[in-house]
């Protein structure tokens, strides 16, 4: 039987009416018989156009190889030239437009499964801990400041450190991580493996400050003059974007990154067994239709709703969200409220939310972001009643570190000014990528750019401009 | 970690103050910026004003009064213990014009934070006035400091146990009635900051006051301290915590202030029946 016909590997789930209540993670993981299957399936390419489709080019068909043989110890080992965080990117990556789009064998049928590859990889290094992370060079006696520590600044410090130089990470929240942790919740990526991962980074000799708010504790120039010598800023796009529309300040009305943040960095899913409370909608909307809706909104599942609807202006088409975790969120019972738009809050005499008025919407003309401009359908007026609405409508950048930095250029949306190709900003010395620069985009996007950062950076500690 | 190295119980054992040592936060620290705290691991972070700044030792103060299960817990906190987490300075800190006639309003706790305020305006050559107060004589807090760093001090208890038998809202009218105030700052309660903000409205005498809502990161980037001031919504944390009485919902942070009330109840009472339990 040919690769093209061997079925791809599906990886085992837990049931939704059982996950739909709890936090573990969704897919369980392969077996090594499932992997060593579906490593089978690749061709091996000698052009491989998945590596184009990685961001960080990692050797696909060199450590999918390994495991097809059986070698399940050196798999690790081949990702890990390229990649230090694959148990984050097997699990986060939207492997479809990126490696997996570009597989030979998804032309005719489906691809090779690479992300559940890599994640099993990394999974089964964890817990066998059978191969040595590769070896730093000499050391440089360079110093480099790295802002925030999500997934850019994680692999700026992964590269950097490798490269000799000695790399300080500074956070502002009280654990690393940036969104791995504050953002994406449990059951899409324990919260363990990212505390893994960082500390297979600080054991490389990077350096983890936390509770350090860069713009308050302490400013860029005074990072440089402490003995820095480059700056990495990845403070990513954490300013939440509100509608603007009346009663938003209601009891009720939440920020998703409130949300989330309470949830996942504070554990409050397990309040009263920790402190940080967090409300609990007998009936909740989320509003939006990207990723962090749906996390939103399964999380409020798990959180005991007895029903959540998702409010969005555009069609299923149009939702920005991976089809995958749509797929899991109406598994789990989620309701969609498509081309609907709030208009307002209405509360009650406490000041708590009782129900969103929305207005059904239909697609107009194509607009400049290349898709069809939703339009409101006069007298098309309804209410959705709720107790908790989550705002998940994206996010801007934060101008609390731009503004402690006054000769950093920023664009008009108040993001970062960065050269595409190294990251460089209009300040020397500093380097920026991540959110920051794009606005809200993926993880792997943000570790992309960290990249090209790195070698940039490396390059200046090496050359001078 | 963040150890304590100086420990007070004021006002009857129910308002403590902690010295806590931070070198980076006491060499940034200005007045009427906040700290955000965490106890334990399982802890929820706190946002406190500071009331006191150290650079030479390199310490942060802050007053509290034990009202629910984490401030119970930095309560039992002692010397050489530590805060797992302290970050800051955060928020804007006071924009103190010299040489006006301003009265300070302070109310409980409030005075902690007034405190520095206070001080700072009168070095920066203001002619301060301060009215503190609290609901009885044993929870006036910081008296002899505050008569330092004012020209004119007052005292009132709600019982009248001791000095001015009221609210220092009355003080204050007599003054205002008296003309000549540039400038008031309140902070206090929130019922006490919204009614001085309403008779110096009337007065027309600009009016600043230091808002506590309820806050998760202290950085901006959660929305959970929002406020509306002039018909906008404002981040406490980032866009305050000061800002002009006249232009604050008060009702509205009153409100938010309450979203969690049960849920700190039952925080609170799993706590103190553990204590209770313990011993």
């Amino acid at each position: 039987m040919s690769a093209t016909q061997t079925p791809r590997q599906a990886m085992p789930e837990q049931e939704p009416a059982v996950r739909a209540r709890n936090f573990e993670e969704v897919p369980l993981g392969y077996t090594p018989e499932m992997a060593m299957a579906e490593a089978g399936r690749c061709l091996q390419c000698k052009k491989p156009a998945c590596v184009q489709g990685c961001p960080v080019n990692i050797d696909i068909p060199g450590f999918i190889k390994h495991i097809a043989e059986g070698e399940l110890d050196k798999a690790i080992g081949k990702i890990w030239e390229r990649n230090l965080l694959p148990a984050i990117c097997g699990r986060v990556c939207p492997q479809e437009s990126q490696c997996e789009g570009n597989c030979l064998l998804g032309r005719k049928g489906e691809p090779v499964a690479i992300g559940n590859l890599e994640r099993f990889a990394a999974d089964w290094e964890r817990e066998h801990h059978a191969c040595v992370l590769p070896s730093s060079d000499d050391a440089t006696g360079k110093k480099v400041a790295v802002i925030g520590s999500g997934p850019s600044s994680l692999t700026v410090a992964s590269d950097l450190v490798l490269k000799g130089h000695g790399v300080t990470l500074f956070e502002a929240f009280h654990k690393p991580g940036g969104v791995l942790v504050y953002g994406i919740p449990e059951f899409r990526l324990p919260k363990d493996i990212v505390a893994a991962e960082v500390a297979c980074l600080e054991s490389q000799g990077v350096k983890l400050e936390s509770d350090v708010v860069v713009g308050r504790t302490v400013t860029v120039d005074e990072l440089f003059e402490q003995g820095f010598d480059a700056v990495y800023l990845g403070v990513g796009a954490g300013l939440p974007k509100f509608m603007k529309i009346p009663g938003e300040n209601l009891v009720g009305v939440l920020s998703a990154n409130e949300y989330l943040t309470r949830a996942n960095l504070m554990k409050a899913y397990l309040f009263p067994e920790v402190d940080t409370p967090i409300p609990r909608g007998r009936r909740v909307a989320v509003l939006g239709g990207g990723n962090v809706a749906m996390d939103s909104a399964r999380t409020a599942m798990r959180m005991g709703a007895e029903a959540v609807s998702l409010i969005y202006r555009r069609s299923r088409d149009e939702m920005p969200a991976r089809k995958a975790e749509i797929h899991h969120a109406e598994e789990e019972g989620l309701h969609f409220e498509l081309l609907t738009n709030p208009v307002r809050y209405v509360g009650d005499d406490q000041g708590r939310l009782r129900a969103i008025e929305c207005v059904r919407m239909e697609l107009g003309e194509v607009d400049a972001s290349g898709r069809r401009r939703p339009v409101a359908v006069p007298g098309s007026e309804f209410t959705v009643e709720c107790d908790l609405a989550i705002v998940a409508i994206g996010s801007g950048a934060n101008p609390l570190l731009p503004g402690s930095t006054p000769d950093l250029p920023l664009n008009k949306w108040g993001y970062v000014i960065a050269d595409s190709n190294t990251g460089k900003t209009g300040k020397k010395g500093v380097w920026s990528g991540g959110d920051i620069v794009t606005g809200a985009a993926t993880v792997i996007l943000a570790m992309g750019a960290g990249r090209k950062a790195a070698d940039s950076i490396h390059e200046y500690l090496t050359w001078g401009w | 970690m963040f150890t304590i190295v100086a420990r007070e119980e004021m006002a009857a054992g129910t308002v403590i103050l902690n010295e806590i040592l931070a070198p980076s936060i006491a060499a940034k620290a200005r007045p009427g910026q906040f700290l955000i705290l965490k106890a334990n691991e399982k802890g929820e972070r706190i946002p406190l004003t500071m009331a006191e700044t150290d650079p030479e030792k390199g310490t942060v103060t802050v007053i509290y009064m034990v009202v629910g299960k984490s401030t119970e817990l930095f309560k039992r906190l002692k010397v050489g213990e530590a805060y797992q987490d302290v970050i800051g300075p955060l928020g804007q800190p006071t924009h103190i014009e010299p040489g006006k006639n301003v009265i300070c309003v302070g109310g409980g706790t409030g005075v902690a934070v007034l405190h520095p305020i206070a001080r700072g305006m009168k070095q920066a050559g203001c002619n301060v006035t301060s009215i503190i107060g609290a609901r009885n004589k044993d929870l006036i807090i910081l008296e002899d400091k505050m008569r330092l760093a004012s020209h004119e001090l007052h005292v009132c208890t709600d019982d009248g146990s001791y000095g001015h038998a009221g609210f220092v809202t009355e003080v204050l009218k007599e003054k205002l009635k008296d003309g000549g105030v540039d400038q008031v700052v309140a902070i206090g309660p929130v019922p006490m900051m919204k009614f001085v903000s309403q008779m110096t409205r009337e007065f027309g005498v600009p009016t600043m006051v230091s808002l506590n809502p309820i806050m998760i990161d202290g950085t901006g980037m959660c929305g959970g301290c929002r406020v509306t001031v002039g018909g906008e919504i404002k981040f406490g944390c980032v866009d305050g915590p000061e800002f002009d009485g006249h232009q604050v919902d008060f009702d509205e942070l009153m409100l938010r202030l309450k979203a969690y009330a049960a849920e700190e109840r039952c925080s609170h009472e799993r706590c103190t029946c553990e204590e209770r339990g313990a011993q």
